[in-house]
């Protein structure tokens, strides 16, 4: 069937999905075997055939995207691909926003003491004061100073936020057919980002040398770092994507009207952004 | 919106052939059949599992297996039949039906719809795999509470927990691929409210994954940390909390049972007007119900933990939010009977199966409204009889309606009449068998036998002799299914493209079997 280019694309049997999940397996698999002492090797392999997934399945869709085979229709489905895909990352965090919550609120009250639990306190763990940030009534992990928001973290938060403004300026580049007000708000916005993450790396060893804040050091630091941590693998991810595209743009791709690939990326960055400003209120401001 | 489609130019000629056919397939068909025979393999595996159990309880005392291996046969049946029988079939029938019902060429995102698949069976090589691994499988139930499955479970939990994640991806892909295919990929003039409830209640459900398995993610990767990496997230030690665990374990786990419902309730409400040859009765009140029964599982959930000395406040809030659930799903009993009430009424095996749902779901229902009033849980909860509450939702409810399903559309998918004979041997076979297996079990639990429990006491003995006998024979009539899928698929009488002479929908206005590719021109909907 070659209808003309007006139709709606089904794409041609594809082998990129099944080396997918091998990589997937492989990768999984071997991590856990490595979780008990196993070779790693079996995890790297993995995570080789997911990159060479990545380039040949990405390959073929922009092949198929610069070919003109996507219609307006088939941009929808990708705009809704993507959209739904950030929705359920933002339920992932929420998971852990959850926990955070939780604890802050219910479960170490209640180790306090809280509600109907005094005599918990009393005979199990008298001295323990139930104030966050806490490691718990076994001081798991010893003596730690807790992060303050004031020092790098608030520098972070003006470079994404400022990276949300230079990604804004970029697409007004070109929306406008303006390749270097593009190509330059790109750059700034790749940069910011790897510097968000200079960042946060020079605060986590700061804090594992310095602080004895550690990822195991009670619910504190389990919270702090697996949520800055996820996050701060999501900027990877995310400033990843984006040099992708800034390589796109310095190739020529995209037009003023088509350029679905870019907005998905800063859709991506923004919400990267927000998760952001609430792990700045909530585990680095308020505690 | 163009309605014409546009192939990829190898894609008739050169496409590839045999297993390598089924492997890089775009079609929504094929995917929708290996999804099927997925599902399918997997009910056998989780069946066999729920034979070594009942094995085990067909007498007190130990006599067929260790304590240990009985705990992992329990937590592997119900991982298996949740996770590899019941939600991938319902994805295979959403997969070969959402398009042919709404009249689109495919799914909206073919390539992302195989890999949605062909997750899956590496997924489960990894979970089944854990049965072989020194220490043994998981043995800490379906629910995988901590500690249990933190501080004291075997090595192989690591794998598990992994399995989980890659289950949860392809469920978010797939459900990210209804959603667009719904919104975007609907013929001229289907516009939603005329969308079949099939589709309506997949379109719903898909919400509900997308919502909810991220959170599963989180539940098995705060596991996965302090399993190995030294966090606090399940130990009161380090300021957190085990019953934590259970929070993000349910937010998950009510939806989840209601994602295994929800299309259900869409086949039984294409099945019934069919065989009614009346409309279905309060079509836009069933779509509002489902909408509402997928808005309030997300506030319910800890009717799961009654008895985890919540703040007497939540109980009686999850308690009336609880009950309130049963008055949608109270509207669609009442639709379903409505849509019958004086119809033309003829008992094909798929409408056998369709009421056998009506009765028996609803049995399942008033049961989980007496363990959702809180004060009388505390006696319910952890015995046999939630077992039986949720084996009628689920056998008698999702699984009835995905054979149903298969007897109503087989004729479409293949080309081939189902043997009625055969299927209603199978039906009556099975219905009887069901009831004799899991209706004994509510009075051995109300009179207080424990679930997950390889030996009792003496005064259950007869009953579970009796349970036992009755999942034998409902097994059993499992592997007579087998045969049946077999048989039609190899020949059988002509369908003809209307199949049964009720039935409405664009799905019955093309050829059966359905030409591999289906609404390359989109059809006009009035
Ligand atoms: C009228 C609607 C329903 C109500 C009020 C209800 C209520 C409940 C309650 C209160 C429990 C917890 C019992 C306990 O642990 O003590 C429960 C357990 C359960 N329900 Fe329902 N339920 C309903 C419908 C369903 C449906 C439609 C399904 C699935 C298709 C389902 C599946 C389950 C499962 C799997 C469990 C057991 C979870 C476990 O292993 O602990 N329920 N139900
Ligand atoms: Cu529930």
């Amino acid at each position: 069937m070659s209808s003309s280019n007006g139709g709606y694309y089904l794409p041609a049997p594809s082998h990129w999905p099944i080396v997918g999940s091998l990589g997937m397996f492989l990768l999984l698999f071997g991590f856990a075997s490595y979780l008990h002492g196993s070779t790693s090797l079996i995890m790297i392999a993995g995570a080789a055939i997911i990159i060479v997934m990545l380039f040949g399945w990405f390959g073929t869709v922009i092949n198929e995207s610069l070919a003109g085979k996507y219609n307006n229709q088939v941009d929808v489905s990708f705009r809704m691909g993507m959209a739904w895909f950030i929705f359920s990352e933002v339920m992932f965090f929420a998971a852990f926003f959850g926990a955070l919550f939780y604890a802050r609120m219910y479960s170490v009250p209640w180790l306090g003491g809280a509600s109907n639990n005094v005599m918990t306190n009393e005979l199990l763990w008298p001295t323990f004061e139930a104030i966050w940030p806490t490691n718990g009534p076994a001081a798991v992990g010893g003596e730690y100073h807790p992060m303050g928001a004031w020092g790098i973290p608030a520098i972070n938060t003006l470079i994404l936020l400022s990276s949300g403004v230079t990604v804004t300026w970029a697409h007004w580049g070109l929306k406008k057919d303006d390749r270097t007000q593009l190509i330059l708000g790109l750059m700034a916005t790749v940069a910011l980002g790897f510097l968000f993450l200079g960042l946060q790396a020079y605060e986590y060893h700061h804090a594992y040398t310095e602080m004895n804040l550690k990822l195991s050091t009670g619910m504190y630091g389990t919270t702090f770092f697996m949520l800055t941590g996820f996050h701060g693998l999501h900027v990877t991810l995310g400033a990843t994507m984006l040099f992708v595209i800034l390589i796109r743009s310095m190739k020529g791709h995209f037009t003023e009207e088509h350029h679905f690939a870019f907005e998905a990326v800063a859709w991506y960055w923004h919400f990267v952004d927000v998760v952001w400003l609430g792990l700045f209120v909530f585990v680095y401001w308020l505690v | 919106m163009s309605t014409a489609t546009t192939h990829d130019e190898h894609h008739d000629h050169g496409a590839p052939s045999g297993l390598m056919r089924w492997i890089t397939t775009t079609n929504h068909k094929d995917i929708g059949t290996l999804y099927l025979w997925f599902a399918f393999i997997m009910l056998l595996i989780g069946g066999a599992m729920a034979m070594v159990i009942r094995a085990e309880l067909f007498q007190p005392g130990l006599q067929v297996v260790d304590p240990h291996f009985f705990n992992t046969m329990t937590t592997m049946h119900g991982l298996i039949m949740v996770f590899g029988a019941i939600m991938p079939g319902m994805v295979g029938l959403a997969n070969w039906q959402i398009p042919l019902m709404i009249g689109a060429p495919d799914m909206a995102l073919p390539r992302m719809n195989n890999w949605s698949f062909w997750i899956l069976p590496f997924a489960g090589t990894m979970l089944l795999s854990t049965l072989f691994m020194e220490g043994g499988g998981p043995a800490f139930g379906w629910t995988f509470y901590a500690p249990l499955s933190t501080t004291f479970a075997p090595a192989s939990t690591d794998f598990f927990i992994f399995a989980v994640h890659m289950l949860g991806f392809s469920s978010i892909m797939g459900s990210i691929n209804i959603i667009a295919t719904v919104l975007n990929m609907r013929a001229p003039g289907m516009t939603l409210m005329k969308m079949p409830l099939f589709v309506w209640t997949w379109f719903i459900t898909a919400f509900l994954l997308i919502a909810v398995m991220p959170v599963l993610a989180g539940a098995v990767t705060m596991m996965l940390t302090d399993r190995n990496f030294g966090t606090s997230f399940f130990s009161a030690a380090g300021g957190g909390d085990p019953v934590l665990f259970q929070h993000v374990f349910w937010f998950f786990g009510h939806p989840e049972v209601y994602i295994m419902i929800l299309p259900a309730f869409g086949v039984i409400s294409e099945i019934i007007p069919t065989f009614a040859r009346k409309k279905l009765f309060g079509y836009s009140s069933m779509v509002y119900a489902t909408a509402s029964i997928a808005f309030l599982s997300f506030i319910v959930y800890a009717h799961h933990m009654f008895t985890t000395g919540m703040p007497v406040a939540g109980e009686l809030y999850f308690m009336y939010a609880t009950i309130m659930i049963a008055v949608p799903t109270a509207v669609k009993v009442f639709n379903w009977t409505a849509t019958m009430w004086k119809g033309s009424m003829t008992f094909e095996t798929p409408m056998l199966w369709a009421i056998a749902f009506v009765f028996l779901f609803t049995i399942g229902g008033f049961t989980g409204l007496m363990m959702g009033i809180a004060p009388a849980d505390m006696q319910y909860h952890d015995t046999y009889f939630i077992v039986a509450h949720f084996h009628y939702v689920l056998v008698t409810g999702a699984l009835f309606a995905m054979i149903g399903a298969f007897y109503y559309w087989m004729p479409k998918w293949s080309g081939h009449m189902v043997s009625e004979r055969l299927g209603k041997i199978h039906f009556w076979w099975s219905v009887i068998s069901v009831n004799v297996l899991f209706f004994p079990q509510h009075f051995i639990g109300l009179a207080g036998m424990p679930r997950r429990i390889p030996d009792y006491s003496l005064q259950f003995a007869d009953w579970n002799m009796v349970s036992s006998l009755g999942g034998f024979a409902f097994g059993l009539a499992q592997v007579f299914f087998l045969f049946i899928i077999i048989k039609t698929i190899r020949g059988g009488k002509a369908a003809t493209s209307q199949v049964w002479e009720g039935a409405h929908g664009l799905e019955w206005t093309v050829p059966s079997p359905a030409p591999y590719h289906t609404f390359e021109t989109a059809p006009e909907v009035r």
